[in-house]
């Protein structure tokens, strides 16, 4: 911040170059940039940590349950384990999980024996289509409905959208995931229920529509179970900024109300509201796991539910880091986006 | 000092009997208040203001004058009553506000929380004219001209700051200078240095009447600072409780107050040299306006028994005085200063 010049005849002077007040060493954007980084990557390590304890703490045995069904002889359990490498005293598997995480070697996954970075990179593709298409519509759609709703706040159409939003945002993903798949896939036929492709489709045109058609319901649920929050958070922060004197100085500038909202209130409205889009991804990623599983959609999600039946320790622990990490980077994007909409922190 | 009932200054030769730019009559403004109670904010304030004339609306916290100068500028819609632009009822159409919007501006306490934090300085002053002209070729020099009219010089320093980066004084100057820029007739600045510093405040307020000295330009200074208003202001308007309780010129009203309240107003100025009155009862609620003289329940002079006195307790506390016209002329909507009056 520029000190304010002196009162008196100074005040009509130019505000001095902005030197003063500049601790030496870093500038102030590196520090700050270095800072949130800094954090980020000690949360990862927390996280790390936390993922091998957690399905450690799960009931069920990983060789039992994969061996269940089947006559096997004690060696042959024992032969297993030594595989696994759940023989090892606790503090061994801990080091090992921590080397090949450090390293991105996330193990042989117990169930499929394929590398686990393997079969994430597979599913990685499905998983970011989805997510990436139903978070984009919710946010445009939350966003849209959001500042309507704020604008006009008491009004009927603010009382209509809030509630629709707010039921829509109570329903389990996966009872409305079920009703949308008995209503308008298994009656009346309108939808693929399951996967992601039908086989034998060729042509890219063709796969693309039909990816597009096994999407439709997967998508529409998350979008309705997801864009309440941003919905809600767009609202709030529109009727923080409607009280603004600066809208009341355009208003009476002769701006019309249309471009009051547009040019002023939105913009500012939408500052807080990135960040906290950003920070609000976290619920993305717990959601299209219980999408993904309703809807067989072969991504990370519907992998992590399989991971868990066994437990397949290398595979959630892998995804866990995989999920949680993804809500850390965009925490750090939000951090670091911030500053480029807003002057008063850009300095 | 005896001002007559025309505003004419007495050396011109006899200029037209300029009207008001802006006037107010019988304004009524309403707000539905929590659990039905309604809020008379505005309560019947006739009110002009007239070419290159300051005037100051006084009155403590809460008696209406934010929303009368919002009523006046047509931000706020009256319940009942009108407001008049050059003597026509202003026209609540969107093209007809926009039309007056580019003649009447105005300027709020906090320049902090006026300014578009998000937009420069040259974006703030700029706006007005966009919004008016579009964009112009000539529309840099406006701003500059704007921001020297304002006192920012030299004003290509200013162009490219954001609010934040500059000082109250001087974002305050922003303000008028995107008020400027629209060369209005009238500026309505609702205390418009209540969030500044004592130092910087002298130097807007020379300038606001600088600005009537040079340009002509009528302006509605809200204040509850009497001393800012006997600096500023050529005519004064006393408010209490929606109303206008005691109108003339600040010589009339500061120097010989007649309304108790305004008296009461003028005790507690540090250069009144007598003991500060301090008003009795429970600070006024718009939700409930008393019956008889809206002043009574607190009055000093029929507290203590003047008012019997002179035989007009009785009215005090059942007849309303009545709203003041707008005219010139100096006068109390009271009835004891009334008899007073009267009875010499
Ligand atoms: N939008 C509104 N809705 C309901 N009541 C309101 C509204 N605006 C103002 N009021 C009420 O009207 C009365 C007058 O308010 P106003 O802001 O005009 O007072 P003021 O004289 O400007 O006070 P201050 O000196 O504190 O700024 C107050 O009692 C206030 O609570
Ligand atoms: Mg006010």
């Amino acid at each position: 911040m520029t000190a304010p010049p002196a009162a008196g005849a100074t005040a009509d002077a130019a505000p001095a170059p902005r030197a003063g007040g500049r601790r030496p060493g870093l500038p102030p954007t590196v520090r700050y940039l270095g800072g949130r980084v800094l954090t980020a990557l000690v949360s990862l390590l927390a996280v790390m940590v936390t993922s091998f304890f957690l399905f450690r703490v799960l009931p069920g045995d990983p060789v039992t349950a994969l061996t269940q069904g089947r006559a096997v002889t004690v060696e042959q359990l024992e032969a297993m384990r030594r595989d696994f490498g759940l023989d090892q005293p606790l503090p061994q598997q801990f080091l090992d999980y921590c080397l090949g995480m450090l390293t991105l070697d996330f193990g042989t996954s117990y169930q499929y024996r394929v590398p686990v970075s393997d079969l994430i990179l597979e599913r990685l593709g499905p998983t970011l289509l989805l997510a990436g298409t139903g978070t984009l519509i919710a946010a445009v759609l939350g966003l849209v409905l959001g500042t309507r709703a704020g604008w006009r706040r008491g009004s009927v159409m603010d009382r209509v959208d809030t509630g629709v939003a707010l039921t829509l945002w109570s329903v389990p993903s996966f009872w409305l995931g079920l009703l949308l798949i008995v209503l308008l896939a298994s009656g009346a036929g309108l939808f693929p229920t399951s996967g992601m492709s039908t086989p034998g489709v060729t042509g890219p045109l063709n796969v693309a529509l039909d990816v597009a058609h096994h999407m439709v319901l997967p998508v529409a649920t998350m979008v309705a179970v997801v864009y309440a929050q941003y919905m809600m958070i767009m609202r709030s922060s529109l009727v923080d900024e409607a009280g603004a004197d600066y809208l009341t100085t355009a208003r009476a500038k002769g701006l019309r109300d249309a471009l009051v909202l547009r040019r002023h209130a939105v913009p500012n409205a939408l500052l807080p509201t990135v960040t906290l889009i950003f920070l609000n991804l976290g619920r993305v990623v717990s959601g299209v796991i219980l999408i993904e599983t309703v809807f067989a959609w072969p991504g990370l999600g519907s992998l992590f539910y399989s991971g868990l039946r066994v437990p397949d320790l290398p595979i959630v622990q892998a995804l866990f880091v995989v999920f949680a990490g993804s809500v850390i980077l965009m925490n750090l994007l939000a951090d670091l986006v911030y500053p480029l909409l807003d002057p008063r922190v850009r300095t | 000092m005896t001002a007559p009932a025309a505003p004419a200054a007495p050396d011109q030769p006899a200029p037209e009997p300029a009207g008001p730019v802006l006037s107010a009559s019988g304004l009524h403004v309403t707000f539905a208040g929590r659990g039905g109670r309604a809020a008379r904010a505005v309560d019947g304030v006739d009110l002009e203001i007239r070419p290159g004339e300051i005037v100051a609306l006084v009155g403590e916290s809460g008696c209406g004058k934010s929303t009368l100068a919002r009523a006046l500028l047509g931000l706020v819609r009256p319940t009942s009553g009108q407001v008049a632009y050059h003597g026509r009822p202003l026209d609540y159409r969107s093209r007809e506000l926009k039309r007056f919007r580019e003649r009447a501006q105005l300027v709020l306490q906090d320049p902090s929380g006026s300014l578009n934090p998000r937009h420069t300085v040259y974006d703030a002053v700029a706006e007005g004219r966009r919004i008016h002209n579009g964009a112009t070729p000539d529309e840099q020099e406006r701003v500059a001209e704007a921001l020297s009219r304002a006192g920012l010089r030299p004003p290509e320093r200013f162009l490219l700051r954001y609010p934040h980066e500059l000082s109250g004084g001087q974002r305050q100057r922003v303000v008028i200078a995107g008020a400027l820029i629209l060369d209005p007739e009238v500026i309505v600045a609702d205390e418009p240095v209540a969030s500044l510093d004592a130092s910087v405040r002298g130097e807007i307020l020379r300038l606001l009447m600088r600005l009537r000295d040079d340009f002509g330009l009528a302006a509605l200074v809200v204040t509850h600072d009497l001393g800012l208003a006997w600096n500023i202001a050529d005519r004064i308007a006393v408010m209490y409780l929606g109303r206008v309780v005691e109108t003339g010129t600040v010589e009339e009203v500061l120097s010989a107050p007649r309304h108790p309240y305004t008296r009461a107003l003028l005790s507690v100025l540090p250069e009144a040299g007598q003991e500060p009155q301090v008003l009795a009862g429970e600070p006024p609620d718009p939700t409930r306006i008393p019956g008889g003289c809206r002043f009574h329940a607190r009055c000093p002079v029929l507290a203590s028994g003047r008012a019997e006195a002179a035989g007009v307790a009785e009215r005090c506390r059942t007849e309303d005085p009545g709203p003041l016209p707008a005219g010139g002329a100096a006068d109390a909507a009271c009835h004891w200063a009334r008899a007073q009056a009267a009875g010499g």
